[in-house]
């Protein structure tokens, strides 16, 4: 058995706090508590993530999740994904609006300059538009080249803030993951809050060389694909996942002050016949219940931003 | 390498002496929090890669570092209510890291035990002195920190060596005489606690800890839900708690705020420990408490019956 040199028993960061310098460490629970708007108890987060999978995916540096998986053309994927940008995402339109959600949209760039009609919707329906990265084969990745990322960036945030007319602030990367440079990047090319670091379930400042961004938390726990695709749960399973979250959330506001409740959503996944109906169920349930507040990211954001 | 470890012999579950736990109860109940910490930029090791993306490897990364941020304060308000004390499986470096915790962990009188420095951390590889002096940095983190002589070891990731149960109890006897290193959470084949071979021929006793029953083999190996794990509790501790009326059994929750102490799990949870712990004959304890109690009680009367049952039939 080959044997380890000396410094695997080395610590370097075995210090106070993080093993790095994003962010300080803290407790939830030793922070200051959060009041919502109007004595709201949970805000509701409700992201709709729109994507586009390339059917000649690269995978560089790995298989995005939810991507191709078949040799090339892996017709199967590649057309049930885009299921949910022809035919999902109308479902989901209407069950948003039938219970008076509020959505933000995460959009791959990609997607915004092929389907206009789809981006001309969401533009109208005036929902607030996040950007998503170029496309779900365009990862950001540890030991990208730093060149390669910041054009990658700049081209995916120019974009979609001139076919979309929003002064884009926020970002989710492709499959949530990033480039020790990626915050770094996003704060020099405007944006003011991400959701890639499912490290907390209240907004914190994040520390970037180009000035904070606020990360923003999106849990991935509770996102429709990783429950139905990853952990082969039902969407029924989905929902009670879902309302369970609701309940406990709502109890940890009696003592600490307003929660926030995230869910990102595929239409995907959520939008096909058999599942929708448990997606309407959840957002009747949320919506029907006083202690809910639906809003967008930028909306909660500035809530807590003003209090913190 | 060998075909079998060599720590246990064969020990029939059936006719076994009747274990009782203290007040006569049949099942000792333990929770076993697993307080981590995964480091975003650990070194390579040849064996095992820490995460499955380049780093910085945000998504598994970021999904621990929740635990201790949001989950730990959950788990433990949880654990309170239903007047558990949790038994800690530790990364010891999380002393340095979050001492907060540790703190709070004390406060409560948890029991601390060594789950190695780190849990990007791995053991393969490493030689017999690396590993040796990688347990003694953790007992003696342990002590430093809470003053607790460490008596129970899970090797960091579940990752081990040949000699690692052997070197722990040494280590424990070197620093700190029969007072630490006398239990391990490393051995899945049992209901009940068994005497342990080690070279030295220290007393040593290995605890059942569930890997079954391990919220993180349930949701991210089998994929459970939430409710159905839950249920799953239930249904082991109520098979434990009947045998335990013939000999006391052992049922251990091995725990971690990441996975447990999620909005949408821990309701099922609470539910499972809230039945558990309704019961009459429980014995609520800490993993340390059960080794003791059994090492002080039926050690040596288990080893009479091991002995007698493998000469039933001759040995192999």
């Amino acid at each position: 058995m080959a044997t380890l040199d000396n410094d695997y028993l080395k610590y370097p960061e075995r210090s106070y706090g993080m093993d790095h310098d994003r962010y300080e460490w803290a407790m939830l629970h030793d922070r200051k508590p959060i009041t919502w708007p109007n004595e709201k108890k949970i805000a509701l987060w409700v992201n709709v993530s729109l994507q586009f999978f390339p059917i000649n995916q690269q995978g560089i540096p790995f298989k995005v999740p939810g991507g191709m998986t078949k040799p090339y053309p892996d017709l199967r994927h590649y057309s049930l994904r885009d299921y949910g940008n022809r035919v999902g995402v109308y479902r989901f339109f209407k069950a948003l609006d039938q219970f008076n959600i509020t959505p933000t949209f995460a959009i791959n760039t990609r997607l915004a300059e092929r389907y206009p009609y789809l981006l001309g919707t969401v533009k109208e329906r005036g929902n607030e538009i996040l950007c998503h990265g170029y496309h779900m084969d365009k990862l950001h990745y540890g030991g990208q080249d730093i060149i390669e990322e910041q054009e990658l960036v700049k081209r995916s945030l120019d974009t979609l803030r001139e076919l979309s007319g929003q002064d884009i602030k926020g970002w989710i990367s492709p499959a949530k993951n990033e480039s020790e440079n990626t915050p770094d990047i996003l704060a020099a090319n405007g944006i003011t809050y991400f959701s890639d670091w499912v490290n907390d379930d209240m907004p914190y400042e994040f520390k970037t060389k180009n000035g904070n961004l606020t990360a923003m938390p999106l849990a991935t726990e509770l996102d429709d694909f990783f429950i139905i695709l990853n952990n082969l749960h039902s969407a029924e399973d989905w929902a009670h996942q879902v309302e369970d979250a609701f309940e406990f959330l709502l109890k940890e506001t009696e003592t600490n002050g307003g929660r926030l409740l995230s869910l990102n959503i595929h239409p995907w996944v959520l939008g096909q016949p058999h599942r929708i109906k448990y997606l309407e169920q959840v957002l009747e349930k949320l919506s029907n219940h006083n202690a809910v507040w639906s809003a967008s990211a930028s909306d909660i954001l500035d809530v807590w931003k003003a209090q913190k | 390498m060998k075909e079998d470890p060599g720590y246990y012999d064969y020990w029939p579950y059936e006719n076994r002496p009747r274990i009782q736990w203290p007040n006569g109860a049949k099942i000792a109940f333990w929770v076993a929090p697993n307080i981590e910490f995964y480091e975003l930029n650990p070194p390579n090791n040849p064996y095992r890669k820490p995460w499955p993306q380049p780093n910085p490897a945000l998504p598994g990364y970021t999904s621990r570092d929740w635990g201790n941020r949001v989950g730990h304060i959950r788990q433990m308000n949880l654990l309170e209510k239903y007047g558990i004390r949790g038994s800690i499986s530790l990364s010891t470096a999380l002393c340095d890291h979050h001492p907060e915790i540790i703190e709070l962990c004390k406060e409560r009188h948890w029991e601390f035990f060594s789950h190695g420095i780190y849990n990007t951390r791995y053991t393969y590889g490493m030689t017999e002195s690396q590993e040796r002096d990688m347990i003694k940095d953790s007992i003696e983190t342990i002590y430093k920190h809470t003053g607790q002589k460490c008596a129970g070891y899970l090797a960091p990731a579940l990752s081990h060596s040949e000699n690692t149960l052997d070197l722990f109890a040494e280590v424990g006897t070197e620093l700190f005489g029969d007072e630490a290193g006398y239990y391990s959470c490393d051995l899945f084949h049992d209901d009940q606690p068994t005497p342990i071979h080690l070279k030295s021929g220290k007393k040593f006793v290995s605890i059942p800890y569930s890997l079954e029953m391990n919220d993180t083999i349930a949701y991210l190996v089998q994929k459970t839900t939430p409710r159905r794990y839950g249920k799953e509790l239930m249904d082991n501790f109520d098979r434990l708690y009947a045998e335990g009326a013939e000999s006391g059994t052992i049922m251990c929750i091995p725990t971690h705020n990441y996975q447990v102490s999620n909005a949408h799990r821990i309701k099922a949870y609470e539910e499972a420990l809230e039945y558990i712990t309704g019961h009459p004959d429980v014995w609520v304890t800490t993993g340390k408490e059960i080794a003791q109690y059994f090492m002080d009680n039926y050690y040596d009367t288990v080893l009479a019956d091991i002995e007698t049952k493998n000469k039933k039939y001759g040995n192999a």
